[in-house]
């Protein structure tokens, strides 16, 4: 048996988990949530997770029933993100792992949110569609590396929907995308916003600075309602990742899709793809708001298929970095 | 087989051909049209989007997708001919390029067999091609939109034994003479082409090597793709 504790910190979310093959143990998180209108800034963050992360530490621990001598190894995120709350996270990550005599796992935050959505869906070889506040990919493993096939070349969609959201002051609590869903499912009526796809690429740019132009003007003299503009961003949004992901399936021959990240727990997303993958013959697999949204286990997941393949990180190479791009990983674990 | 071209004769046709694939967009059917040999590309609705939003894009692409391939052929670029389009049920009956295989396939196959002679040498001569046929339609102003190994066919010379390239898919295509759209094209193109087929850096450059030396106009492209490469590198991961 290989149980792997998994630290993850690199946005406004922080979490402990623990996995025992295959078996999520642990899984407690906390959120950093800031007012409206207003984003998380990298050292507000990092004090934020300082003051929670070792009771969550602890609560995870005790909620798996284990102690530090049962753990086989530490795994952390590496990157990407924000520098301040990564290296907050890794420094407690070093920490233990020295005090409890265990080696160390830097992980990629991106193969974290794949490994845990294949262990969740038991999804053998999807197609990816990784959707996240800084992250749009569409991936698809071949021959060692998840290879990014589609992606965003400016802004990310989770980024662009929680600018909007400080737009038009919706709540950040517990998260813009989900407020923004809700007030979306309200929304009548379909205002025409840019569409900007290319090939397996998206750019959203052009959509949030188009919105956030006319948003106040259509609102002041009651062209539409906050409603109708979030139903159509989110139309908008949610149809061009349908496309571009629907693209790379027909490009690689794959007839299985999965949603990680957080934009994945979306059920009007999970919806709309679910409705393309029909007109196709092909499965659709997603997780629900637990492991989509950043969690420490889904670092511990990644961490177990590292370990078990014989990898380690050395306390002198245990650093962190704020760009580490999903297809710069060796995928030791799988064939 | 007789069609009118009207959208009661239209699916009663489709029916009677051969669904070949659904592609990234369309339904591609195979048959035979006034005698020739016909690929038909059926944009049909995409039920997953606002159905306002679909009819847009599907109006569009459709549009775009003609027009190009005219723009094209006109300039000496191969691309399927049009033989009759309906734009009622959004569908463009095209010649089909009898015998070829996507470069993507051929690439694939070449790499595993050891068949070929010299592979290496046999596939530096097509990303010369591709270079050199990009360049050509970038001069017309068209921008693609899509350009992938998918999108592009080979087929064989009736007796000269040479390949030709064929460039198909125009539906994301639009007409710029923007470096900008022009680098983004072949922004999209390297990526697509790498994460497709593993350890081909070599060839992709040689294939942009091709390209800067068949245009006059590539000098600005390349520094706009470089550009688009950076901002790539540089954006942002937080979240
Ligand atoms: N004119 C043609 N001749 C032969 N095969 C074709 C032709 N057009 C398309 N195909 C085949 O159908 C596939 C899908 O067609 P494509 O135009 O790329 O549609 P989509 O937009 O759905 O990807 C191509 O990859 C190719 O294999
Ligand atoms: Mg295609």
């Amino acid at each position: 048996m290989t149980v792997v504790i998994g630290f993850e910190g690199s946005a406004n979310k922080i979490g402990v988990g623990i996995v025992r093959d295959g078996e999520v143990l642990s899984n407690p998180r906390r959120t950093y949530i800031t007012p409206p209108g207003q984003g998380f800034l990298p050292s507000e963050t990092a004090r934020h997770h300082r003051s929670v992360i070792l009771t969550v530490l602890k609560e995870a621990l005790e909620e798996a029933g284990l102690k530090p001598a049962d753990v086989d190894c530490v795994a952390y995120t590496k990157g990407p993100g924000m520098g301040a709350p990564l290296v907050t996270v890794a420094l407690v990550a070093r920490t233990v792992a020295q005090l409890w005599g265990k080696p160390l796992l830097g992980v990629n935050h991106c193969i974290g949110h794949i490994e845990m959505g294949r262990l969740i869906t038991q999804a053998n070889n999807p197609t990816v569609l990784y959707v996240s506040g800084g992250n749009t990919q569409v991936i698809a493993y071949s021959e060692r590396r998840y290879r990014i096939f589609g992606e965003t070349i400016d802004i990310a969609v989770g980024n662009c929907l929680d600018r909007f959201a400080r737009v038009i002051k919706i709540s950040n609590d517990p998260s813009p995308g989900y407020n923004i869903e809700q007030m979306a499912k309200k929304g009548t009526q379909y205002v025409e916003l840019p569409y900007t796809v290319k090939g397996m690429d998206v750019s959203f740019s052009g959509i949030l600075s188009y919105i956030e132009e006319a948003a106040g003007k259509m609102l002041k003299c009651n062209q539409c309602t906050a409603e109708d503009l979030c139903f159509s961003l989110q139309e908008i949004l949610f149809s061009m990742l349908v496309e571009i992901t629907e693209r790379a399936m027909a490009h690689c021959s794959s007839q299985e899709v999965l949603i990680v990240g957080g934009v994945g727990c979306n059920l009007r997303l999970q919806e709309m793809m679910g409705v393309m993958c029909k007109e196709r013959g092909a499965k659709l697999f997603a997780t629900d708001e637990s492991f989509c949204i950043d969690n420490g286990a889904m670092i511990a997941q990644a961490g177990w298929e590292m370990f078990r393949s014989g990898q380690t990180t050395e306390l002198s190479d245990s650093w962190i970095t704020q760009r580490y791009r999903t297809d710069e990983v060796e995928v030791t674990w799988r064939d | 087989m007789a069609v009118e071209g009207t959208s009661v004769a239209l699916p009663q046709f489709l029916k009677k051909i051969e669904l070949i694939k659904q592609g990234a967009e369309a339904r591609v059917y195979r048959g035979s049209f006034l005698g020739k040999p016909t690929i038909v590309k059926e944009r049909f609705p995409k039920l997953y989007r606002h159905p306002l939003l679909d009819e847009k894009l599907t109006h569009r692409r459709t549009v775009q997708e003609v027009r190009s391939i005219l723009r094209c052929r006109k300039a000496g670029i191969s691309a399927p001919v049009v033989y009759f389009v309906d734009y009622t049920s959004h569908c463009i009956f095209l010649e089909d390029i009898v015998g070829s295989i996507t470069v993507r396939d051929h690439i694939a196959s070449t790499q595993l067999s050891s068949a070929q002679k010299s592979p290496e040498e046999h596939l530096d001569q097509l990303a010369q091609k591709m270079g050199q046929i990009l360049a050509k339609m970038h001069d017309e102003d068209v921008v693609h939109g899509d350009l992938t190994t998918s999108n592009m066919l080979l087929k064989a010379g009736a007796e000269s034994g040479e390949t030709e390239l064929v460039l198909i898919d125009f539906g994301l295509s639009y007409i710029s003479a923007l470096p900008e759209d022009k680098g983004v094209d072949m922004y999209v193109l390297e990526k697509a082409f790498l994460s497709t087929h593993p350890n081909t850096e070599a060839l992709f450059e040689k294939l942009l090597k091709a390209y800067a030396a068949s245009s006059k106009k590539s000098h600005a492209v390349i520094k706009k793709l470089d550009e688009v490469r950076l901002r790539g590198r540089k954006r942002s991961m937080v979240g």
